[in-house]
């Protein structure tokens, strides 16, 4: 039983780490439409600010927890400045574009923007200072849950719940549901279109840089490439729960995490991203549109 | 005033630019000697750079802009250069004619690099015709299409190490088994459009790799097979040279069929049901055209050139391993098939070629490499999003009812 | 209309295959003036780029010094430095591309599935190869390459070394074995397993590839945890070696660690920090106190202002050996060096009759006090 709580709490762990990653993914797709290939990008640009931050604030000598909220500052200020600044170079001309040419500038993103990292930084993977403090009254259940990821669940939890309140009770948020829906229409009753994307690219790197920061002090070490992988992670997860839709990013990131992490603990890492895709393709058999996605019946 | 506020402009951006690359430009840290180094003149290069090219950036839009003015003012008819050539056998036929020469005198006056990766180019330009079946004619999104290829090189691989196949039989082997993958892959993904759809054939490209990664009783998983003899030609073999050159003329032929057939496909009765299929799936079933059928063909046709090219690729590099088909291998080829223009042929050849042989002439940039790629396919994207030569849809007029429309055109 | 224009095409093209097939003979001139070509190619970009640059450095070094000396029978040495990002597809271009510039020997490549694809091509041309770090065993056991040397031993051995020291030295009887489903830990990984299922004193508790690059390994860890293992046997790259052992010993799971030379490399001890404190690793025999070698690390300090990295040393004796052997065969031809590398040059390195250099093997290090210390 305590095998099966441990396999249960890390595929948590696991699918709130994409869940932080997927939420802007699904944010930004329920808007435009685009599979926004560079998201995994700003959150690898999100991780390194903050190390890059952290690092010269502790040569200061400031205290850990001043560090980790500057750090994290930083890294939700730069990584929104870089969504804002992709969007208004790589995605706006193409609004009217056919939608595969947006994903294929996406892609191109993606690799600029990796590959940028890699020549101002480097290849070499760096560690990544734990900023999260280790709380005193959990060390006794340290090997089930640490702070760090109980760092990852709360955040995670609170960025969805903030969302679906911006969303469903801020006028921007109405702006947002009507440009999703119709762009054209919601033109016309006085949205002003390009604003509502530009803070929904905000909104969405913020919460990819606070992924970035929260998992790279997880998992200890970031390099430029880390982005790639995260981001299609993050995107079958969001696919998973049904994309446009803020919970199901979080539901889809989750049951992608438990059937990794399950397939792992009871059957063999071997065929751990076998499961996990099989899985997938079994819930879009049967609901073609995710688990929490609403039908829709447009062509590509 | 208005290069005042240019300038204005230009400063704004390059001011923004210098803030925005503040942190991974100038600062670099040693995490182990607790050091931190700045690099101020990286800051420098990146405002004069930016000041510049925000000029070129709105002078190109602006070419953009008026560049689509007078075509919709100009109406529909506006024809591209390429088609024009197309259309007028006296442009056409000197053209194909220095072509043919060309292409046939290729391996004789550059070196066995050059035709080597002119090989390459040559197998992306058949996948990226396969894929465009799928992508381009049916408007079926496919993230997985490096499955097939993979199942291609793999069948005459292993079909030549348990049994000595040779490659002239693997080929048509490799092709039917793709065409069957292609098949399998369907049936799931009739129901789902879309990015449900690029998910899934991700998922399924992802899948049969990894189980090609851990079978190792199957597929001697991860170390890869090597020593995959290289075709002869009717019990010649050839020495190393022969057999670059051999392949490229090979490839030459095999791209031509290709075209060909593509091209007859298209105008096809199922061509043109893929076509509506990819317009309107609702109004294509009222019709009368069988969805499912009509969709399995573009997966399995599709997936045929891709099994086929896996063939040779297994061949020519004569060693394969799973590593060589990843996503990215998928999305090189979808980016073959959207940056030529969906739908063309030889936008989809232009594409590749870009494609393929830009990062290998890119290499005296060495580290810039994938940088600059990355850039150049945004850029490309930007200032031509229908691609490089976009499709031309077939327009049927009918030379009565022009006063009809309100317009009048030529 | 169209038809008719693919049919033209097609003959047309046929006509130039087919002649252009019977007029073409294989000409190749041996040149026995001008520079001596040396090509060096391997990873020098993307993620493997840390294992093949510092052998672009070893081969300039050394011809540095050798040409400042008057070169090679009197011919200048000349560079040809080719990527192939560790890719076998980009591996044969590399490799036709270093036989259209007519090199005369190369060193290289880095990886084996590259090493695998390009060496046919060297084969056919009469090629010697000499790679500073393609391990997999096949490559020189197989027989199919006699072009083919290498200057670090086979990962037959290193697996060897491994189980011996679990078994021996740690005394363990139950042994998590796990890779990172790649070409070179894969491969490891299937040697250890069955070397320890033949020894027949231990148990393979667990035996799993984990996903290279994922997130976290938390799942895994409880597994070993589970599986009662006393010490874990990694086969695969230091990125994840460092995050399985983080999280190990986060979960206070502290059994020893051992793993392979991918793993010794200082990027290691910088990343998990004091947490690799412990952990076991093979590596190439510690020959850092040999004058040759101290004296290429110090040429490396002046020139680049760092420690060299991952392979150098058997990048700098493989650039010698190539290039001593061309001296004492007298020419580039092919038979005369691969001749010269099989027997003694003056005492320095010599190759067996399969590739393998003499003499080199494998010993096992640990981390201690962030560094990687031998264990003798």
């Amino acid at each position: 039983m305590e095998y099966f709580l441990e396999i249960f709490l890390g595929g948590l762990t696991r699918g709130s780490i994409y869940a932080l990653i997927a939420l802007g993914y699904t944010m930004v797709y329920g808007i435009i439409q685009l599979i926004n290939f560079a998201h995994g990008e700003i959150y690898m640009i999100g991780a390194f600010t903050a190390l890059i931050v952290a690092s010269v604030l502790t040569m200061l000598g400031l205290n850990t927890i001043s560090i980790l909220v500057l750090a994290s500052i930083a890294a939700v200020i730069y990584a929104s400045a870089y969504g804002f600044t992709v969007e208004k170079i790589a995605y706006k001309p193409l609004r009217h574009a056919p939608r595969l040419s947006a994903l294929i500038s996406a892609i191109g993103m993606s690799m600029f923007l990796s590959n940028y990292v890699l020549l101002a930084q480097t290849s070499d993977f760096l560690s990544f200072p734990n900023l999260i403090p280790e709380l005193k009254f959990i060390e006794p259940y340290s090997h089930i849950i640490r702070s760090n990821e109980i760092a990852i669940l709360v955040t995670t939890t609170a960025v969805m719940i903030v969302l679906t309140f911006i969303i469903k009770f801020t006028k921007m948020g109405k702006a947002m549901r009507a440009t999703s829906q119709d762009r054209e229409m919601a033109m016309l009753v006085g949205v002003d279109v390009n604003r509502v994307i530009s803070v929904t690219f905000i909104i969405g790197s913020a919460t990819a840089a606070l992924g970035g920061v929260l998992i790279a002090s997880h998992v200890g070490q970031i390099n430029f490439y880390i982005g790639f992988i995260a981001g299609i992670k993050a995107f079958v997860a969001a696919v998973l729960g049904g994309i446009g839709s803020i919970p199901g990013a979080v539901l889809g990131s989750l049951i992608l995490g438990w059937t990794e992490s399950f397939a792992t603990g009871y059957v063999s890492s071997d065929y751990e991203d076998v499961f996990a895709f099989i899985f997938l393709v079994l819930i879009l058999i049967f609901k073609p549109s995710g688990i929490l996605g609403r039908s829709e019946s447009r062509a590509v | 005033m208005n290069k005042l506020n240019e300038i204005k402009k230009s400063f704004l951006a390059s001011l923004w630019f210098m803030f925005l690359t503040f942190p991974i430009m100038v600062i670099r840290v040693n995490t182990v000697q607790k050091e931190i180094e700045w690099r101020w003149q990286n800051m420098f290069f990146v405002g004069i750079s930016v000041f510049f090219l925000s000029f070129a950036w709105r002078f190109l839009f602006r070419q953009m802009a008026s560049g689509r003015k007078t075509i919709e003012a100009g109406g529909l008819d506006k024809i591209s250069l390429m088609q024009q050539i197309m259309n007028e056998p006296k442009m056409y036929y000197p053209i194909l004619f220095a072509f043919t020469l060309f292409a046939a005198t290729f391996p004789f006056i550059f070196n066995i690099y050059q035709v080597n990766i002119m090989t390459t180019a040559l197998m992306y330009v058949v996948l990226g015709l396969g894929l465009n079946i799928v992508v381009g004619l049916a408007g079926l999104l496919d993230l997985g299409y490096v499955a097939f290829y993979l199942v291609g090189a793999y069948s005459y691989a292993l079909l030549n190490y348990h049994f000595g196949l040779s490659f002239w039989l693997a080929l048509p082997i490799g092709a039917f088994i793709g065409a069957l993958f292609g098949i399998l892959l369907g049936f799931p993904v009739l129901r789902m459009r879309g990015d449900y759809l690029a998910i899934v054939t991700l998922g399924f490209g992802e899948i049969i790799r990894i189980i090609m990664e851990n079978w190792n009783e199957f597929s001697f998983g991860p170390s890869g097979i090597a020593n995959i003899p290289r075709p002869g030609f009717f019990g010649i073999e050839f020495s190393l040279q022969g057999s670059i050159i051999f392949m490229y003329f090979f490839m030459i032929c095999l791209t031509l069929f290709t075209i060909f057939i593509v091209n007859r496909l298209r105008n096809s009765r199922i061509g043109r049901a893929w076509v509506a299929l990819r317009e309107d799936e609702v109004a294509c079933q009222a019709m009368g055209i069988d969805r499912t059928k009509t969709k399995l063909t573009a997966f399995a046709l599709g997936a045929t050139w891709a099994g086929m090219v896996g063939v040779i690729f297994a061949a020519k590099t004569t060693f394969i391993n799973p590593a060589s088909f990843t996503v990215w291998e998928s999305i090189t080829i979808l980016c073959i098939v959207v940056l030529g223009g969906m739908g063309s042929i030889i936008g989809v050849i232009f594409g590749a070629f870009i494609l393929i042989l830009l990062p290998e002439y890119l290499r005296a940039f060495s580290e810039y490499r994938m940088v600059t790629f990355g850039a150049v396919l945004v850029i490309m994207m930007v200032f031509r999003p229908q691609g490089i030569v976009p499709d031309i849809r077939h327009r049927f007029k009918h030379q009565g009812s022009m006063v009809l429309g309100g317009k009048t055109k030529k | 209309m169209r038809k008719k224009h693919f049919k033209n095409l097609f003959l047309i093209i046929l006509i130039f295959c087919l002649s252009g097939f019977f007029l073409f003979s294989c000409e190749k001139k041996e040149e026995a003036t001008g520079p001596i070509k040396l090509g060096v190619a391997g990873a020098h970009s993307g993620d493997l780029a840390s294992y093949g640059i510092p052998s672009i450095n070893a081969a300039k070094l050394v011809v540095e010094e050798i040409n400042a000396k008057g070169g090679v029978l009197g011919r200048k040495i000349e560079l040809f430095i080719e990527d192939d990002a560790c890719k076998p597809e980009l591996a044969t271009n590399t490799a036709t591309k270093l036989i259209s510039q007519q090199v005369h020997v190369v060193l290289g490549h880095i990886c084996s599935g590259a090493t695998k694809a390009a060496l046919g091509i060297y084969k056919d041309s009469n090629i010697i190869c000499m790679s500073p770090s393609a391990t997999n065993p096949s490559l020189t056991q197989s027989g199919n390459y006699p072009n083919f040397f290498r200057t670090i031993a086979s990962d037959d051995s290193q697996a060897r070394l491994e189980v011996d020291f679990t078994l021996k030295e740690l005394k363990v009887t139950k042994i998590a074995v796990l890779h990172d489903k790649g070409d070179y830990g894969k491969g490891l990984a299937e040697y250890v397993k069955q070397f320890l299922e033949e020894s027949d004193k231990a148990e393979v508790v667990l035996y799993e590839g984990v996903t290279p690059n994922a997130v976290d390994y938390t799942a895994v860890v409880q597994k070993i945890k589970r599986s009662g293992a006393q010490a874990v046997i990694f086969g695969g790259y230091h990125p994840e070696a460092s995050k399985i052992v983080m999280q190990m010993r986060k979960k206070n799971i502290d059994i020893p660690f051992i793993s392979d030379d991918g793993v010794r490399d200082d990027t290691f001890i910088k990343v998990a920090g004091e947490y690799a404190e412990g952990v076991y690793a093979t590596g190439p025999k510690d020959i850092s106190t040999n004058p040759l070698a101290i004296a290429a690390v110090e040429a490396h300090k002046k020139v680049y202002g760092k420690d060299p990295g991952a392979f150098f040393l058997e990048a700098y004796s493989a650039t010698l050996a190539l290039l001593n052997a061309i001296e004492k065969a007298g020419s580039t031809d092919y038979e005369a060096v691969s001749k010269a590398l099989r027997t003694e040059l003056d005492g320095k390195i010599k190759f067996d009759e399969r590739g393998d250099a003499i003499g080199v093997g494998f010993a096992m290090y640990q981390v201690q006090k962030s560094v990687y210390v031998e264990i003798k």
